[in-house]
């Protein structure tokens, strides 16, 4: 095989199983998933303090979230500034059960000072655990099928679609810091004791958290994976590098992008949903312009041609800057950008195309 | 696809190896941490915004902190240990500050940390105080309606700075009055209070505005306020909306002696960044003034000076940060230890001469007895004091004291 070759399949993303491998060669996926796997399941919650395993999950929720761009950005060219606004409604519908929960019958805390007497309309059906966490997936999809639909039929798309979900993060963020006796304002919804019966503060609850998460994780990769090697995948990158090509073949684009777009807006919510209980807050902040781009920044660091890329972008940016800014309480901020521009300018596919190209210097691997 | 997922196996290790590296490092560093303050040094937390929209507020009380830490160490610590400052940036977003609050409760196992500005990052470490049983001190005035059994709140409660403001106006006999604020939790529960205290007090609420924080467009809103023609304006702004909004103010021809703006978020620091042509002759409820005159406040007013330079001014939350410090301090002394619980036992009654004038603790919901002070904003930047309370004022955050606040909380 040519390094041109190689180049090539590096954009595409995920080559299909290709023959002429040798066995050995076959096994290393699956080996390596699992060897992540028991170091994300077994070893992480044994090494890790509880403190850092919390950060660990925060980490991995990013990381869902980031799974989603990297199939929707990375698999399908739609640059999607707003994966936020999705991350937030599973959030808040995680949050305002939480909350229903705690108040036990009485309103949350917030809705007193800030002056309402009755519980809203929009909060009840929320008090019913099932309905919360089926509302922090399917809302998100809803939501993304709905604004997919009106976008992609009418070809928007490129920058203007980038625009569009970043003004709807900010638009978002208006509506829920305007909404104090709905929303917790600025504030957004805190202070969270009870989960299932689980203490939250407890660190048996906070470990076992992190393993749904990793596992969720783990799974989801493992769906986005299929989703991407199968028929559908294929045409989603053929979309990304020729979209009028693929009209003309008889497919329609819209319909796959608008798919894509509410897979990645339902991992998301989930992520949104698990964040809350792990983090044990969600607030406009988390949601809104910058936030949603610092996302958009980890799966271009990571490398958004492929879905591991994108995972570990979001936990070497996790990770980068709880570490930066407790080294360096003071000028952090410029640390973290000096990383984005150097992957960014050093390895424009990001440190998993890094790597690759790494691999493709080493003789013995050239001759695979 | 093999290949690349062996290259994620390898960098994901090499992560973990990171992260268990961190780990054990940060012990290390902990370790260097109480050994660069002597084996006996006490390590406090201080969580302020070093980045990020609120640092030029919050930077100021860290720099107040510091200070407090660093006399406290010259007089010779507490305890006979030396305190050693653990400096973290809580950037402005309320997450982080739970999570660096987090990482200084259980990592660095300060005795207390001294922290925060804004409502929003309060609200976010309360639980985790809360639920770990650690001790914050908050320096900022703030709504009220709150009272955790782990924070002590140093700057003042509404009645010892909203209250007192709306008297002085009602005094000065303004009747109808017109609010102003940012769109976050600290103006509309304020709002709130304003509006039953105007019901009750014959006083008149002509609008009632909010702008999103950092707005700075205020053509359309200053002439609403106009147009309603109030005695005066009673303002929560935060922040950079300020300069716009007092600029735009003037340029309206709106001066002073006609409709006066009563604020509560402006001190020395925002005079400077406003202008002062902008805002003299307008009013401000605080506690503390640099212009405050005792011996406390020469003394402090002079340290600062000397440790961060002449053009430094003083102000309220930068004096409460560091009353915070003292107080703390007192408390560990009292209670001959620097257990959270034996500490929150010692504090309640600890009376100190601050800069403010006398500062005592209420044990029972740990905010301080303050003196109010309205100031009006001189020529020179400074504030000049035109009405005190007389005596502290005993801190009731519920407001349950006030017939008129019932139907509050």
């Amino acid at each position: 095989m040519t390094a041109t070759v190689r180049g090539e399949r590096d954009t595409v993303g995920l080559a299909p199983p290709g023959p002429g491998r040798p066995w050995h060669a076959r096994l290393l996926g699956p080996a390596a998933f699992t060897a992540i796997a028991v170091l994300a399941l077994v070893v992480a919650p044994l090494a890790l303090e509880p403190f850092r395993l919390g950060l660990l999950a925060k980490y991995l929720c990013y990381a869902i979230v980031a799974l989603g761009i990297g199939l929707a950005w990375g698999q399908g060219g739609m640059l999607t500034l707003g994966q936020g606004v999705f991350f937030g409604l599973g959030g808040y519908a995680m949050g305002m059960y939480l909350k229903l929960h705690d108040a036990g019958g009485h309103l949350p805390d917030f809705m007193v000072w800030s002056g309402v007497e009755k519980l809203p309309p929009l909060w009840v059906p929320f008090g019913n655990p099932v309905f919360a966490i089926a509302f922090a997936v399917a809302g998100p999809v809803l939501l993304a099928l709905l604004l997919g639909t009106l976008v992609f039929r009418q070809r928007v798309r490129g920058a203007y679609f980038a625009i569009l979900t970043q003004a709807l993060a900010a638009a978002t963020v208006i509506l829920l810091v305007g909404q104090q006796g709905l929303t917790g304002g600025t504030n957004g919804l805190t202070n969270f004791f009870d989960l299932f019966g689980q203490d939250l503060a407890a660190d048996e609850t906070q470990r076992g958290l992190y393993l749904v998460v990793a596992a969720v994780l783990g799974l989801l990769y493992l769906v986005a994976r299929q989703l991407v090697r199968s028929r559908f995948g294929r045409l989603l990158v053929a979309i990304r590098d020729g979209e009028d090509r693929v009209r003309f073949l008889g497919y329609d684009p819209a319909t796959v992008k608008t798919v894509t777009f509410a897979v990645s807006a339902g991992m998301a919510g989930l992520a949104g949903a698990l964040f809350v209980p792990v983090v044990g807050i969600i607030s406009p902040a988390l949601l809104g312009v910058v936030p949603s781009l610092e996302l958009v920044v980890a799966v271009a660091v990571g490398g958004r041609f492929s879905l591991a890329g994108a995972v570990l972008g979001a936990v070497v940016m996790g990770y980068a800057k709880t570490s930066f800014s407790e080294q360096f309480a003071d000028g952090w901020l410029y640390l973290q950008g000096a990383l984005f521009i150097l992957v960014m300018t050093l390895a424009p596919k990001g440190l998993l195309g890094l790597a690759a190209r790494a691999r493709d210097l080493l003789p013995s691997r050239r001759r695979a | 696809m093999r290949n690349s997922a062996w290259r994620i196996g390898a960098a994901v290790a090499l992560l973990a190896t990171g992260l268990a590296a961190c780990g054990g490092q940060s012990s290390t560093s902990s370790s260097g941490g109480t050994a660069a303050g002597g084996d006996s040094g006490i390590k406090v937390g201080i969580l302020h915004s070093l980045s990020g929209t609120m640092a030029i507020s919050e930077v100021t009380v860290r720099d107040a902190e510091l200070l407090a830490i660093e006399e406290i160490n010259a007089a010779g610590g507490v305890l006979g240990k030396k305190l050693v400052p653990v400096v973290e940036d809580g950037a402005s977003d309320w997450p982080t500050f739970a999570e660096k609050a987090t990482k200084l409760i259980a990592q660095d196992k300060v005795a207390t940390v001294f922290g925060g500005w804004t409502s929003a990052s309060r609200k976010a470490m309360l639980p985790v105080f809360e639920k770990r049983k650690a001790l914050l001190w908050y320096p900022v005035q703030y709504e009220g309606l709150e009272s955790s059994p782990y924070i002590f709140y140093t700057g003042a409660t509404t009645n010892q700075q909203i209250v007192p403001g709306l008297d002085y106006l009602k005094e000065k006999g303004k009747k109808k009055i017109f609010l102003v604020g940012s769109d976050y939790v600290f103006p509309r529960t304020a709002n709130k209070i304003i509006k039953a205290y105007a019901a009750a007090n014959g006083m008149q609420v002509l609008g009632e505005e909010y702008t999103p924080l950092g707005h700075t467009e205020y053509s359309t809103l200053v002439n609403k306020v106009v147009q309603a023609k109030p005695d005066a304006v009673f303002n929560t702004l935060n922040g950079d909306s300020n300069v716009a909004f007092f600029k735009q103010l003037k340029s309206a021809g709106v001066t002073a002696e006609a409709m006066p703006v009563m604020s509560v978020s402006v001190a020395e620091e925002e005079v400077k960044g406003i202008g002062v042509d902008n805002i003299a002759g307008h009013l401000v409820a605080w506690n503390y003034y640099q212009t405050t005159e005792n011996p406390a406040n020469t003394k402090f007013v002079e340290a600062f000076k000397a440790k961060y330079g002449a053009d430094r001014v003083t102000s309220d939350p930068m004096e409460a940060g560091y009353n915070a410090v003292y107080l703390w301090a007192e408390a560990a002394k009292k209670a001959g230890s620097t257990d959270v619980e034996a500490v929150k036992k010692a504090a309640g009654g600890i009376s100190l001469d601050r800069p403010e004038g006398k500062v005592t603790i209420d044990g029972e919901n740990q905010h301080m007895y303050k003196t109010a002070r309205i100031g009006v904003i001189e020529p020179d930047g400074q504030i000049k004091e035109v009405w005190n309370s007389g005596s502290p004022i005993k801190p009731d955050p519920y407001l349950k004291t006030y017939p008129w606040a019932g139907g509050l909380a």
